[in-house]
């Protein structure tokens, strides 16, 4: 595989291509005449523009899947790697390159978007042309986050996320969209232009000689290091802008709001790749550029207390929702509360399992919100009462709903095993009594999500409207399936993925902690 | 070359394409007056105008090519200039293309309105240039009494001459303190020219006298009030709503821009010795202005007076890269004047086209739905929205001209740090309201006694595009207009202010 990539120059124009595809193909779509003749046996008229989105979408995946084999672990440098001028008179790059970290989240990407797309399959019917170009914009924007190597380019593509999103929800959403819309907007522009000013900040301390600012990622890297009241209020500015959109627990307020009242599809987006961008950042930006401020004792003590109280408190509060959808959003607040657990605590494992639960959170909370987005289409209800005793009339869904709330509680043999454990001990290594702390968030896991499942699967079926619910057709079939795989298959062999990753797990970690002056936790046991 | 301004020839070379603007309107005006008023007639006065400013923007061009310079003259010949007039034409060229459509619809016939445009833009054009007080003075007032009776345009409306009677007495009034300024600093240095009063202030040691500063302190007061500075800013909101919406843009646009272009040279070219004194005061001007700007826009309900608002905290954000004062300021300030001249004159436009006759529909909730109806123009508001808003790459330029500022800010030799977070945080408040422009025109729902807005006209959908698309190209690839900025500072104030310190 890895000599016919070769063959074709993968390397040379994958990354550009990756970002181009969706916004020639946001154009494609916006062009496509209004309406089309009846093509479904319904006489339904169909728009082509969610048919012609969709196999946008499986090029991309397809594109982005030879960077699998392509990628070469035992380089932890950038691979793939893109540098064109753009503007410069400000020293301002269009780099590119895909690192371990990087190469999950733009697969974890291609992989859930296709599914985003036949979760809206049915649910869209007003403005279909403009949905399927926001959503290709949207993608171009997430790719550009994950592999942007020049802060400038980062801030612009992370801005670029926003406007779609934003528009997706306040469209397309349910009752209180336009509020939850602006909420989110202005929740995650207020510390994104924060970030800006500590980017302007960065990149003119590097400036040359002739004052030309230099935005580099690796050359950041490599700076002297600021004085330290600087690198605090630095670190505070990125800090915030990746601490909402994660979100760390007391900025977490946007979430339930945003995630409910979004379309599927863009809770989907939103918990499986959007949440990651914060956790990405801190991977990426915040920990590597300013380790003096992340291994500060008291700063990390502070941000590890504000992941457990993720944990817990996202777990608590997904327990007494009356709303499905709700409580599967709070459920990321707990989820990603490990993520961050992990990051902090800063060992290999810790490290990787971080990785490995914002995967694993990626396919199985997506999951959740595409069966939640499934059954509310029939029933035009998210709340638990609404339902009772559906499993006899849905055997399938209840199937896979079981299954895929098995995988997000992290039911061993499942992918949510691999990640939550290895936080578990990774961090157990150097936070012990934290980590036993946050061993509890997986028994709420169960208990909120078992009881959920219980009250919506198994009670008595006692509500007529239940009685005559259709059982999952095979466009939502084709949907599960994909997902279902990746469950197994993350949850039985995790290794090729865990390989991909560790070089640049490890590099992160020597790095951080090596500038960050911490006394150096071995990596026996690997 | 090198122009010497003390020879009549050769001055009234360094003014060619004021002369020609000046003297192309002269001629219109003739014609205008020459056959019986009528629609037509506007119209051909109106394309004849459009004509003139294109070959005034052609000149300009050439003498910026040819790289033109002068002596400590009364007038300034450098880049500068050249930026400026050129923002300021092409706001003018914006503004009388909306105005053929929207005269039309509002049965205003004398085609003499546009040669005052003209008048008016010869008027900044000589602000733009001046380096003498009294210059400045008769720029000011060439400016701002075409702009009396544009205001008053629509003369048949209350509203209009409401508008109009409000700019008139506080625009004397405005300029009562700018004349009494310039009298106090003629008293003080006992000179005009901008750098005979920067010597004698170094040479007579005047830095502490009373009456210089006070003169001073009028001069800024006088400025505020043309450029709508918090708290001198009370007029705009009314005299926006009133005037006629061409006239609106361009007041928010070119007037705007020239005040802040003669304001910047007199205080960079004249006073930059006096910059511990001035800088405190311009300090709270622009923090101040960007707060109450933003801070009110977020609780109007009507478009004009919305645009009104964002218009003053716009000059919050200008007041930041002048408080900087240095070359980069300077260009980041002829930068953000082009990106803002272009959103405002692209807002007023999508404005026009969606009005009706009589212009009583201005409330933003009559755009709920725009999206299922003109969606063209829709996206074309939102772009000028998120411009203004400053907003990478669906927002165009608006970003760049705001991480400008920004770099400024932050690269000045004493970094603005505090402005830097007051503008950032401000901008965030601005996402209130532009966003609820957005909000009401795609995701309110049509109300279905809603009328439907008339195809706009050619000339009208030609601005929103034309701004539109130079903001999204320029937002893409902003190299080449950021080049072309950095070297459109004024010629000789440079880095003088920051060696004074």
């Amino acid at each position: 595989m890895a000599s016919f990539l070769d063959s074709i120059g993968y390397n040379l124009w994958v990354l550009p291509a990756l970002l181009a595809i969706p916004l020639v193909g946001a154009v494609i779509v916006l062009m496509l005449p209004v309406r089309e003749p009846a093509t479904t046996a319904a006489g339904v008229e169909t728009p082509a523009a969610r048919q012609v989105a969709l196999w946008l979408f499986v090029l991309e995946f397809v594109v982005s899947i030879g960077l699998w084999w392509s990628f070469n672990p035992a380089d932890t440098g950038w691979q793939a790697p893109i540098d064109i001028g753009w503007i410069p008179t400000w020293g301002v790059r269009f780099t590119l390159g895909v690192d371990g970290i990087a190469l999950m989240m733009v697969l974890l990407t291609t992989f859930i978007m296709p599914l985003s797309v036949l979760g809206s399959w049915t649910s869209i019917r007003t403005k279909v042309r403009s949905y399927y170009a926001l959503l290709l914009i949207l993608t171009t924007g997430m790719l550009g986050v994950f592999l942007a190597r020049d802060l400038f380019l980062f801030y612009v593509m992370w801005e670029v996320m926003l406007v779609p999103m934003y528009f997706i929800i306040g469209i397309w959403g349910g009752e209180r969209r336009i509020y939850a819309s602006l909420k989110f907007f202005i929740y995650t522009f207020l510390p994104s232009l924060l970030m800006l000013v500590a980017i302007i900040y960065l990149g003119l301390h590097l400036r040359t000689a002739g004052g030309t600012p230099d935005f580099s990622y690796d050359r950041l890297l490599t700076m002297e290091s600021l004085p330290e009241r600087t690198t605090l209020w630095l670190f505070a500015a990125f800090f915030l802008a990746f601490a909402v959109k994660v979100p760390i627990f007391p900025f977490h307020t946007w979430l339930p709001d945003a995630h409910v009242e979004a379309p599927t599809a863009g809770s989907v987006i939103l918990a499986s790749i959007m949440l990651k961008m914060g956790t990405f950042g801190f991977l990426r930006f915040a920990l590597p550029l300013f380790p003096g401020a992340a291994m500060n004792p008291t700063i990390r003590m502070i941000i590890l207390i504000l992941a457990l109280i993720g944990i817990i408190y996202g777990a608590l509060v997904a327990m007494v929702q009356p709303d499905f959808k709700k409580l599967v959003a709070y459920s990321s607040v707990s989820h990603l509360g490990f993520v961050m657990l992990g990051i902090f605590a800063l060992t290999l494992q810790s490290v990787q399992g971080a990785l490995m639960v914002m995967i694993n959170h990626g396919i199985s909370t997506g999951a959740l919100f595409l069966l939640v987005g499934i059954i509310y289409e029939r029933r035009h209800s998210r709340l638990i009462d609404s339902y009772g005793g559906i499993a006899r009339v849905v055997p399938m869904f209840a199937a896979i709903l079981t299954f895929v709330s098995l995988s997000s509680i992290g039911l061993p043999g499942t992918n949510g095993f691999v990640g939550e454990f290895l936080v578990l001990i990774g961090s157990f290594r150097t936070y012990p009594g934290l980590t036993i702390i946050a061993t509890t968030g997986v028994i709420f896991a169960a208990v909120y999500l078992l009881w959920a499942i219980q009250r919506i699967l198994f009670n008595p079926l006692h509500k007529a409207e239940n009685e005559h619910l259709t059982d999952l057709n095979k466009r939502e079939l084709a949907l599960m399936v994909p997902l279902i795989a990746a469950i197994i298959w993350l949850g039985v062999y995790p290794a090729p993925v865990l390989r991909r990753m560790e070089g640049s797990a490890q590099l992160l970690v020597n790095r951080v902690e090596r500038a960050g002056s911490l006394p150096r936790v071995s990596e026996a046991g690997r | 070359m090198q122009f010497d301004l003390t020879m009549p020839a050769q001055l009234t070379s360094a003014l060619g394409p004021d002369l020609l603007l000046m003297g192309g309107a002269m001629v219109l005006l003739l014609w205008s007056g020459w056959r019986r008023e009528s629609d037509e007639h506007q119209r051909s006065i109106g394309i004849l105008s459009m004509v003139l400013c294109v070959l005034t923007m052609v000149a300009v061009g050439y003498y910026a090519y040819r790289g033109y310079t002068a002596g400590d003259g009364v007038i300034a010949v450098d880049n500068f200039r050249w930026a400026a007039d050129e923002i300021f034409l092409i706001a003018t060229l914006g503004t009388i293309a909306m105005s053929l459509d929207y005269n039309r619809r509002e049965g205003i016939t004398p085609g003499e309105s546009h040669v005052l445009l003209l008048l008016s833009t010869s008027g900044m054009m000589i602000l733009a240039a001046a380096r003498d007080l009294i210059i400045v003075f008769l720029g000011i007032e060439l400016m701002s009494i075409a702009i009396y009776v544009l205001v008053g345009l629509n003369r048949r409306r209350e509203r209009s001459a409401e508008g109009a009677i409000k700019y008139f007495l506080l625009g004397a009034f405005s300029t009562a303190f700018l004349l009494y300024g310039i009298a106090l600093v003629y008293g003080a240095t006992g000179a005009t020219n901008f750098f005979v009063i920067k010597a004698n202030i170094v040479h007579f040691n005047l830095e502490h006298s009373g009456l210089l500063l006070v003169g001073i302190a009028l001069l800024l007061v006088g400025f505020g009030f043309k450029i709508a500075a918090a708290p001198f800013h009370m007029w705009a909101p009314d005299v926006y709503e009133g005037a006629p919406t061409p006239i609106t843009a361009y007041m928010a646009a070119a007037v705007k821009a020239a005040a802040f272009a003669a304001f910047f040279r007199l205080w960079l070219e004249a006073f930059p010795t006096l910059l511990s004194t001035w800088h405190e005061a311009v300090w709270w001007l622009a923090a101040l202005t960007m707060i109450v700007g933003n801070l009110v826009a977020l609780a109007q309900r009507n478009i004009k007076r919305l645009l009104a608002y964002s218009s003053i905290a716009h000059a919050g954000y200008i007041l930041v890269a002048m408080v900087v004062g240095t070359s980069l300021g300077s260009s980041a300030f002829v930068f953000y004047l082009f990106a803002y001249t272009m959103a405002t004159l692209g807002a007023f436009a999508v404005i026009v086209a969606l009005g009706r006759a009589g212009e009583d529909n201005m409330g933003v909730e009559e755009y709920a739905g725009l999206w299922s109806v003109r969606p063209g123009l829709a996206v074309a508001m939102a772009v000028f929205m998120l411009a203004l808003l400053g907003f990478p790459i669906f927002g165009g330029i608006g970003f760049f001209a705001k991480w400008y500022v920004l770099e400024a800010a932050l690269k000045a030799p004493f970094p603005q740090t505090r402005l830097a977070v007051i503008l950032v945080v401000t901008s965030v408040v601005s996402a209130g309201y532009y966003l609820y422009v957005v909000m009401v025109m795609f995701m309110k729902p049509r109300s279905s006694t809603a009328i439907l807005p008339e195809r706009a006209g050619g000339w009208t959908r030609a601005v929103v595009w034309g701004s539109a698309a130079i903001i999204l190209i320029f937002g893409l690839f902003p190299d080449a207009l950021v080049s072309l900025t950095q070297r459109s500072t004024p010629a000789v104030s440079k880095e003088v202010a920051l060696r004074s310190r």
